[in-house]
């Protein structure tokens, strides 16, 4: 593909020669560059009518943090020259990271002793959900995720143990609590990206400075509703960020069965929007591409696509088995790229961090996780009414009658049947 | 007051209440510019510019989706499906997320949107332009579903579908579109959504329909004997269902024939069947009767008057109800 550059293997390690990136599009940002007037016709042959370059595109992909924890200082700077992160924010993320990681752990042994449903681990994508949530602002801009980015949900007011209600089997984990500013947990794959669309929208209808983040994986680019998502997006330049979470498997489905593409950071290129391949164990690359995608859509630039290349490091769901379809020399290899790994490692290296405070830590996650999971176990049990009591704003009287009587066969919900009354009347 | 047909009378609702209601927006294929194919949605474009009325990219699921995304975030969208044809790209957001959504989140988020459909054949259409897919979606739970035949019927009941803090799927039937005008009041009213209408009362056999086919009756009616009384009603909302009325007319007239353009298996008639031998079991004197279309793919329109129900066919079942 003319101009076109991937990394290999859904950029394991690749990186792209960074630069030439379109002018007031900030670091890695790819978006087709139309040739202007004199653009230079490429005679293939003598041929009197030579063909003409009218598209051009590439993708670049950021890291800034590799594996290892060593970090680019000049990457790790925004155009203030100052740094993306603060030390103490570092801090405060990596111990955010460390929790989230150890609740994911405990959710994944609760279902396995029969105390919670199927549950999908979120283990491994922790920078990816953790820088990008970090970007938005808490109370104003919206997330729209699928169920794989939990750390983002609870960064913005979800309450901890709503996730453990949801596989619970209980709507009252999709309850979002006033001023949390997000969705339920979506379970048909690909169909969120068109709500925050809408949402997004809305917020551009009312002239309102506010973004709508969403979240799908790999798979989900596949679907229908996420290109038609792209293109209303774009079309409307809507303030809305679409954050890919390439953790490379759909259940059983490795990427590249799941498309042509060479990344999936291109697939954006077709929309005319803003796109880049990141690190997505990389919490410094996740939170500065997001950060740059949310403030051009806060401010009016429009919707950016971010394909965070990360990993699954679990099963897909409680359900399944991933020996079944996966090399585990693959899995090993990205267990070395875990984020939360190269973060401490990182911090270390700084001084700033030791096995003390990482004992501390575990410490301090262990009774909280408790506490989620005791608010989740201990709260009773709903009432059978409540299946009726959220259908519609005010009940209609059939509906009204089923939840009165709890019966659905005519007997059952009036034995004094209008029928019969009327004949005991004749008679 | 104005005599306006069914377009205009759904024009005229929509732009009052836009005028009233800065959240309400409509979107879809060719509303704007165009005024929508059959022109419902002429001058509101100008009227209310292209933020208000907007233009979309030809994907149905897309459409439904963002307009579900609106209504989330507290705008008020009224999305058009071109033709009833079409909402099979956008029945996974329809019953998956529109339908869903308040008892998914348990009322803490809600998509109060307006559906905007035509439905039915009678116009010499080509094909998915002319079929009746009000079942489906009475069916899934969370979805409200009305089918108003007249210009008066039109305007109050939109109205009320705009006002409706759930989704409401709103069907347009296209072969009386034109077809006759009526006076509607210009000022706002409004028509409860579960409300049924007697059209004519009678007390020898009761018709329940809806949509186009309520002309049908009408003329079916038109060619009975003098002596011969029949009730119809027009059910003007599909769920919720205005039970009691159809209950109150059965007990009396005891016979009832339904008649609707869907095919017969699984049709609304076969609810409102269901309904009506468990509500007055003991005053009917016939089995209920249903007369619509058949249990085949609406044909193309060369053949499509003898595949929808007509006044023939309905005063026949009229008259075998009758001598049962």
């Amino acid at each position: 593909m003319e101009g076109a550059h991937a990394p290999e293997s859904g950029g394991l390690g690749a990186r792209s020669e960074r630069g030439g990136v379109t002018a007031g599009l900030g670091v890695g940002y790819a978006r087709a560059s139309r040739p202007g007037p004199d653009s230079v016709a490429v005679a293939r042959s003598a041929d009197p009518m030579p063909l003409k370059k009218v598209y051009e595109a590439r993708i670049d992909y950021l890291q800034i943090m590799d594996e290892h924890g060593k970090l680019d200082e000049k990457l790790a700077k925004g155009i203030d020259g100052k740094p993306v992160l603060s030390d103490d924010e570092v801090l405060e993320l990596y111990r955010f990271m460390v929790k989230c990681r150890a609740l994911d752990e405990v959710a994944f042994k609760l279902q396995r002793s029969g105390r919670m449903g199927t549950y999908p681990q979120n283990k491994g994508q922790e920078a990816a959900a953790i820088g990008s949530g970090y970007a938005a602002k808490r109370g104003v801009d919206w997330l729209v995720p699928c169920y794989r980015e939990n750390a983002a949900l609870f960064m913005h007011g979800l309450p901890m143990h709503y996730v453990l209600l949801h596989w619970m089997g209980d709507e009252r984990g999709n309850q979002i609590p006033e001023g949390v500013c997000q969705t339920p947990l979506c379970i048909p794959i690909g169909t969120q990206m068109l709500h925050a669309t809408g949402i997004a929208w809305a917020f551009k209808m009312r002239k309102e400075p506010r973004v709508a983040i969403t979240y799908f994986g790999d798979g989900a680019t596949s679907e229908g509703d996420f290109h038609e998502a792209m293109n209303f997006a774009s079309v409307f330049a809507t303030p809305t960020v679409f954050f890919c979470q390439n953790n490379h498997w759909a259940i059983s489905v490795p990427r590249e069965s799941q498309m042509a593409s060479e990344t999936v950071a291109q697939k954006a290129l077709a929309y005319g929007m803003p796109t880049i391949q990141v690190d997505g164990n990389d919490l410094f690359a996740v939170y500065k591409a997001t950060k740059e995608a949310v403030d051009r859509a806060r401010g009016g630039g429009g919707p950016s696509f971010i394909e965070a290349v990360t990993y699954r490091l679990a099963d897909h769901t409680t359900a399944d088995d991933a020996r079944r379809y996966r090399d585990e020399k693959e899995v090993e290899a990205w267990r070395g790229k875990d984020p939360v790994i190269r973060l401490r490692k990182y911090l270390e290296a700084k001084g700033m961090w030791d096995d003390a405070k990482q004992g501390a830590l575990e410490d301090e996650a262990k009774p909280m996780v408790a506490a989620v999971v005791k608010s989740a176990e201990g709260i009773e049990k709903p009432s059978v009414e409540d299946f009726f009591d959220h259908t519609f704003a005010a009940l209609p009287r059939e509906l009204e009658l089923q939840r009165r009587t709890m019966q659905t066969h005519s007997l059952g919900q009036d034995p004094e049947q209008a029928g019969l009354r009327g004949v005991a009347e004749r008679a | 007051m104005a005599n306006l047909t069914l377009v205009q009378a759904i024009t005229l609702a929509l732009q009052q209440e836009m005028a009233k209601d800065s959240r309400v927006v409509i979107l879809g294929e060719d509303v704007g510019m165009n005024g929508g194919v059959f022109r419902v949605t002429e001058g509101l474009l100008k009227q209310f510019g292209p933020e208000r009325v907007i233009d979309t990219p030809l994907a149905e699921s897309g459409i439904m989706g963002t307009a579900i995304g609106l209504a989330m975030a507290g705008m008020r969208p009224v999305p058009e499906i071109q033709f009833e044809g079409f909402l099979g790209p956008a029945y996974d957001q329809l019953v998956n997320h529109a339908a869903r959504y308040r008892t998914r989140s348990r009322g803490a988020i809600t998509v109060p949107l307006t559906v905007r459909v035509p439905v039915g054949g009678g116009i010499h259409a080509p094909e998915l332009h002319s079929d009746s897919p009000e079942a489906i979606y009475a069916h899934q739970p969370g979805l409200k579903v009305v089918m108003p035949c007249t210009p008066y019927d039109a305007k109050g009941l939109l109205i009320s579908a705009l006002r409706d803090p759930d989704p409401v799927i709103f069907f347009e039937p296209k072969r009386v579109y034109r077809s006759f005008r009526e006076e509607v009041p210009e000022e706002e009213y409004m028509i409860p959504i579960g409300q049924a209408k007697v059209v004519t009362e009678g007390t020898d056999l009761t018709v329940v329909s809806w949509g186009a086919s309520v002309f049908q009756c009408l003329e079916a009616l038109d060619a009975l004997p003098e002596d011969v009384s029949v009730e119809l009603i027009d059910l003007r909302s599909i769920y919720p269902l205005d039970l009691d009325t159809v209950v109150q007319s059965v007990q009396k007239t005891r016979r009832c024939v339904i008649v609707h353009e869907a095919p017969k298996t699984s049709g609304f008639g076969a609810e409102l069947s269901a309904l009506i031998q468990e509500n007055c079991f003991l005053h009917l004197e016939a089995p209920v009767q249903r007369v619509t279309g058949f249990d085949t793919v609406m044909p193309y329109y060369k053949l499509e008057l003898d595949y929808l129900p007509n006044a023939e066919r309905i005063g026949g079942a009229i008259g075998q109800c009758l001598a049962y």
